[in-house]
C-alpha cells in the first residue's frame, strides 16, 4: 500500500502527461502480481466495493470527530476522502500498511453492517497519505486527473506492447488482469477472450489539409456529427450485447434502446445519433450535436428521454459479422456486406451512411461548401482498398471537416495555463458586444479557448495580457478589453449556462487581430443568428 | 470576579490599549503603535512611534527606510505607556524579533500573541508560555487538519528530490521574511553546504537575518548565475515568482513550495506545486489547542485565521472564547 500511496500522490501533484505515464509505468514494472493489477484496475474505474460510501465514510468520521469541526474541515479541504484522511486519530501502534490486495480482499468481503469496524481497523494500519490511497481506492472515485485510457497506455509503455492490443483484449478481463500481465510482461499467449462481447480498437482518419486525393482510389463519405460508436453482439439468440464509446466505454446503460437491437452477431461501426425533428429538419434526419447532447452521460434513461431523443446508429462499416473477422478486406467489400446488411436491420435503429457522389475532387469541394445539414461536420475520404486498421493510418482514411464558422470577439479574461504553459497566459476567455459599443453597449463572455496559436503568438499575448491587466482574481486577470480575436467554432447553440444565452461548440482561436479596434469586434446578434437548433 | 476588561479594546483596525491610547499592530498608521513582528500585515509603516524588538525595528527600517519614532524593547523587557500601562515583550517563536505583548493594568493580565508558533525554529528564540487573563490568539490553522510534520521529514523530501534529479533545480517558494531563512537554516542543519541561490527580493533580508546572527551558509543570486551553475542546486524564491516569467531561466525546475496550506492536496495543486513541503511558522491545530491549555487564560480571543473551528473546540472544552473580526491580516502565502 506504501508504493501505491506514493504512486497516489506523485500522479497528483504532476503535471506532464510523460512524467505520468513514467510514474505508472514504474510502478507497473515494480510491483508483482495481483497488487499491480489491482492498482490498475483504481486506476482504470474497474473497481466497486458497494459497501463503502462517501456517507460511509462521513458516519465513520462522526463517530471519531466533533461534527462540527468535521464539516468545517471538509468544507475547507473540498473532499472527503483527503479530510478523513487527514483527521483520522493516529493510532499508539506503529503503520502496519496492508498490501493493496489485502486492503482489496478485506474491502470487497466488507458488508454495510461490518464495514463500520473493518474499515477503521484498515485505516489504524496506515499513515495520511496511505489512509488517503485506501479511501480513493475504496469509494472508487480517484478524481486524480488520470483517465483510464492513460493508465492503458502507461501498461503498453511499461512492457513494450501496443496499446491497441491492449485495448482488444481489456475489455474481456476483470481485475487483478493476471492473464494480461502475463501476456504483456511475461510474453505468455495473449489472454482468450473467446466469445465475449468486446471492443475492437477503432480505425481513425487523418486530417486532409492541403492533399488533394483522386476520387478514382477514394471515396467520399459524409461525417456525421454525433459521437463514434461501436456495437457488438456475440453469443447468438441469447447473446449479449454492448455499445461502446469511442474511448472503449462501456455506454450500454445509457443508450438502453440498442440492447435488442442487432439481431445476428456482428461488430459494427457507425455513428449515433438522435432523431432530427429538434432542428426542423427533414423527418427522420438527424438532430444536432446539442440534442444528443441530453442523452450522453445520463446513467439511468427515462421513457420521456427515450421518446423525446430517439437514438440511432448510421452504420460506417462492419468489421465482423457473424463469425467472420472482415477487418482485412478492402473497405469495397467490407461496404458490399454492410449494404447487404441493413435489410436484416430494424429501421428505427440503424441506417446506411450514404457515399457521396462525386466525380472529381472539384466537384467535391464544391458538394462540401454546400451542405446544409446541421449534422454533418464534414466529409470523410477513404482508400477503397483500405483494410479496417487500429489508429491512424497515413494514406488511408481522411477526415475534411466543413469549414468553420468565425467570429470577431474581444478578449476579456486570461487565465494561466498548466504543465509546459504555466507562467504563461494561455486561456482566453472572449466576449461579444450586447449592442452599439459606442452607445455604452457592453461585452458579454461568448466562450473560452485556450489553442490556435503559435508559441510565438502565446509569448505575445501573454505580454500583452501582462501589460492590460485592469483586475485580478487569482490566476485570472481581467484585461482593458482592446484585443480582438478571430474565433472559429464548428457551431453555436443556445445554452443557459452563459450569460449571452450562447455556446459555441469547439472554438479556437483563428486568427489574432492586433490591427482591428474592439468596437468593431461582432455584436451578440451576429452570433446569434448562427444558432440553427 | 467580574472581569471586563475594557481598557482593551478590539477594533476593525487593531487592538487598541486605551489606557495609553496606543494600537498593537494596527493597520492604518497610529501615532503610537505596538508592533508584534515584522510581516507587513502587521508592521505598517508610518506610525507617529512605534515600539518593538530592535530586531523587528530593523526588518521595519529595512522595508519601510525610515526609523523615525523607534523604541526597541528586548525580549523579556517592560516598557511603562501612559495610563499605566506596563507592556513585556516575549519571544512568539514565529520569525526573527517576533514577540507576544503582555500588557498589565490594574492586574490584569493580557497576551497578544500576533503570530507564533511552538516547534524550533534555528532563526529565532522559542515561544515562553506565560499565564495570563486573556489571551488574544491567532488561528491561521485553526481546523484540525492541520498537523504540520516535523521539519526534517519536510527538508528530507526536498533533499531527496534534489539527489534525484541532479540535472534538474529544486525551485522553493517560500515567504521573504522568516520562511525563506528557517528553510535555508534548516537545509544547513541537515547538511546542505552547497551554495543556495536566491531570488533578488530575497537577498536584503537574508543578509539582514546574518547580520542578527543567523548562519546562513553561502547564498548566491540566481541573477549572477547560469543554468548550468544551478543544476543539481536549491533555489529559493517569493510565491510569487514560483509560476512567473522569472523561473524561466532556470534549469527545469522542480516547483516546491514551503508553507503550513500544502497540508491540502487542491491547495498544492492550485499553486502548480510539484514538491509540497508542509513547513508552516504558524502553530498548527495541536500547537493552538495545548497552548491555549498550557497558557489556562480566563478568557481566549481569536484574531484571525479560521476561528469558527476554534471558537467550537473551546466550546466543547468548557473555554470562554470569542471572535474579534480584525481586518488586513492576511495569511495566504504562509
Amino acid at each position: 500500500m506504501e508504493e501505491f500511496a506514493a504512486l497516489i500522490d506523485a500522479l497528483v501533484y504532476t503535471r506532464s502527461r510523460n512524467e505520468k505515464l513514467e510514474l505508472i509505468a514504474n510502478y507497473l514494472q515494480a510491483t508483482p502480481d495481483p497488487d499491480r493489477g489491482w492498482a490498475l484496475a483504481a486506476l482504470t474505474g474497474g473497481l466497486d466495493f458497494p459497501a463503502v460510501k462517501a456517507s460511509t465514510i462521513r458516519n465513520l468520521m462522526h463517530e471519531r470527530v466533533d461534527p462540527v469541526l468535521w464539516t468545517l474541515s471538509r468544507d475547507f479541504v473540498g473532499d472527503t476522502a483527503e479530510t478523513a484522511s487527514l483527521l483520522w486519530p493516529a493510532g499508539e501502534a506503529p503503520p502496519d500498511p496492508p498490501s493493496v490486495s489485502e486492503a482489496v480482499e478485506a474491502l470487497t468481503a466488507m458488508t454495510r453492517r461490518s464495514v463500520l469496524s473493518e474499515l477503521p481497523a484498515l485505516l489504524d494500519r496506515l499513515d495520511a497519505s496511505g489512509r488517503f490511497a485506501l479511501l480513493k481506492l475504496a469509494t472508487g472515485a480517484m478524481r486524480i486527473g488520470i483517465s483510464a485510457r492513460l493508465a492503458k497506455i502507461a501498461f503498453a509503455q511499461a512492457f513494450g506492447v501496443g496499446v491497441e492490443d491492449v485495448e482488444e483484449y481489456w475489455h474481456g478481463l476483470t481485475p487483478p488482469y493476471l492473464a494480461l500481465f502475463a501476456w504483456a510482461a511475461e510474453g505468455a499467449p495473449p489472454p482468450d477472450t473467446g466469445s465475449l462481447p468486446l471492443f475492437r480498437p477503432f480505425m481513425l482518419a487523418h486530417p486532409l489539409d492541403d492533399t488533394i486525393v483522386d476520387l478514382e482510389d477514394y471515396v467520399a463519405e459524409w461525417k456525421w456529427d454525433g459521437i463514434r460508436v461501436q456495437l457488438v453482439r456475440v453469443g447468438g439468440e441469447k447473446g449479449e450485447t454492448r455499445l461502446y464509446s469511442r474511448s472503449g466505454d462501456d455506454i450500454s446503460g445509457t443508450f438502453p434502446e440498442f440492447l435488442d437491437a442487432l439481431p445476428i452477431d456482428a461488430v459494427l461501426d457507425g455513428e449515433l445519433l438522435v432523431r432530427g425533428v429538434h432542428q426542423g429538419g427533414e423527418k427522420g434526419g438527424a438532430a444536432s450535436f446539442n440534442a444528443l447532447q441530453q442523452r450522453l452521460g445520463r446513467k439511468t434513461v427515462s421513457k420521456a428521454m427515450l421518446a423525446e431523443f430517439s437514438a440511432f446508429i448510421r452504420l460506417y462499416d462492419v468489421m465482423i459479422l457473424e463469425d467472420d473477422d472482415l477487418r482485412d478486406l478492402p473497405w469495397t467489400r467490407r461496404r458490399a456486406h454492410l449494404e447487404a446488411l441493413m435489410p436484416r436491420l430494424p429501421e428505427n435503429r440503424f441506417d446506411l451512411s450514404p457515399v457521396v457522389d462525386a466525380e472529381h475532387f472539384d466537384h467535391l469541394t464544391e458538394i462540401r461548401a454546400g451542405a446544409r445539414d446541421d449534422a454533418i461536420e464534414g466529409l470523410m475520404l477513404k482508400r477503397r482498398d483500405s483494410p479496417y486498421v487500429a489508429g491512424r493510418k497515413t494514406g488511408l482514411w481522411y477526415k475534411w471537416k466543413r469549414d468553420p464558422l468565425l467570429v470577431d470577439c474581444v478578449l476579456m479574461y486570461a487565465q494561466r495555463g498548466s504543465g509546459k504553459r504555466s507562467s504563461f497566459y494561455s486561456d482566453y476567455t472572449f466576449g461579444c458586444w450586447d449592442g452599439d459599443p459606442d452607445a455604452g453597449a457592453d461585452l458579454l463572455p461568448v466562450g473560452k479557448a485556450y489553442f490556435g496559436f503559435t508559441d510565438e503568438e502565446l509569448r505575445k499575448i501573454d505580454r500583452y495580457v501582462r501589460t492590460h491587466t485592469v483586475n485580478r482574481f487569482g490566476p485570472v486577470r481581467e484585461t482593458d478589453r482592446s484585443l480582438v480575436f478571430e474565433v472559429a467554432f464548428d457551431s453555436v447553440h443556445a445554452s443557459k449556462r452563459h450569460k449571452s444565452g450562447l455556446a459555441m461548440r469547439f472554438p479556437r482561436i483563428h486568427r489574432i487581430r492586433w490591427d482591428k479596434p474592439a468596437h468593431e469586434a461582432d455584436r451578440i446578434d451576429a452570433l446569434r443568428a448562427l444558432v440553427r437548433d | 470576579m467580574a472581569h471586563d476588561f475594557a481598557w482593551i479594546r478590539p477594533e476593525p483596525h487593531g487592538i487598541h490599549v486605551v489606557p495609553a491610547d496606543c494600537w498593537i499592530d494596527p493597520s492604518e498608521p497610529a501615532d503610537h503603535a505596538l508592533v508584534t513582528h515584522g510581516h507587513a500585515d502587521h508592521a505598517r509603516g508610518g506610525h507617529g512611534r512605534t515600539v518593538a524588538t530592535p530586531e523587528t525595528l530593523a526588518i521595519m527600517k529595512l522595508r519601510y527606510a525610515t526609523s523615525d519614532g523607534a523604541v526597541p524593547v528586548g525580549y523579556g523587557e517592560t516598557i511603562r505607556l501612559p495610563g499605566g500601562v506596563g507592556a513585556t515583550f516575549l519571544p512568539a517563536g514565529h520569525v526573527l524579533g517576533s514577540a507576544q505583548i503582555l500588557l498589565e493594568h490594574a492586574g490584569e493580565r493580557v497576551i497578544v500573541t500576533g503570530d507564533y508558533k511552538r516547534c524550533p525554529d534555528p532563526t529565532c528564540p522559542p515561544f515562553e508560555v506565560t499565564p495570563c487573563d486573556v489571551f488574544i490568539t491567532e488561528a491561521t490553522f485553526g481546523l484540525p487538519v492541520f498537523c504540520h510534520p516535523p521539519i526534517e521529514t519536510e527538508i528530507g523530501k526536498l533533499l531527496d528530490r534534489l539527489a534525484a534529479h541532479p540535472e534538474r533545480c529544486v525551485l522553493v517558494g517560500a515567504y521573504a521574511l522568516g520562511k525563506a531563512q528557517r528553510v535555508i537554516a534548516e537545509l544547513r542543519r541537515a547538511g546542505h553546504d552547497r551554495p543556495i541561490y536566491l531570488h533578488g527580493a530575497l537577498e536584503r533580508m537574508c543578509r539582514l537575518y546574518e547580520e542578527w546572527g543567523v548562519d546562513l551558509g553561502e547564498l548566491r543570486l540566481v541573477s549572477d548565475a547560469t543554468k548550468e551553475d544551478m543544476r543539481g542546486q536549491v533555489v529559493v524564491c517569493p510565491p510569487s515568482a514560483l509560476n512567473d516569467r522569472w523561473s524561466r531561466r532556470l534549469p527545469d525546475p522542480i516547483t516546491a513550495m514551503a508553507s503550513g496550506w500544502m497540508r491540502v492536496r487542491q491547495r498544492a495543486r492550485q499553486r502548480n506545486v510539484e514538491l509540497p513541503l508542509v513547513i508552516s511558522d504558524h502553530a498548527d491545530w495541536g500547537e493552538l489547542t495545548r497552548t491555549v491549555e498550557e497558557v489556562d487564560p480566563h478568557e481566549t480571543w481569536i484574531t484571525h485565521g479560521r476561528e469558527e473551528a476554534l471558537l467550537r473546540w473551546h466550546q466543547l472544552h468548557q473555554r470562554r472564547a470569542r471572535a474579534l473580526a480584525l481586518i488586513g491580516y492576511e495569511d495566504e502565502d504562509d
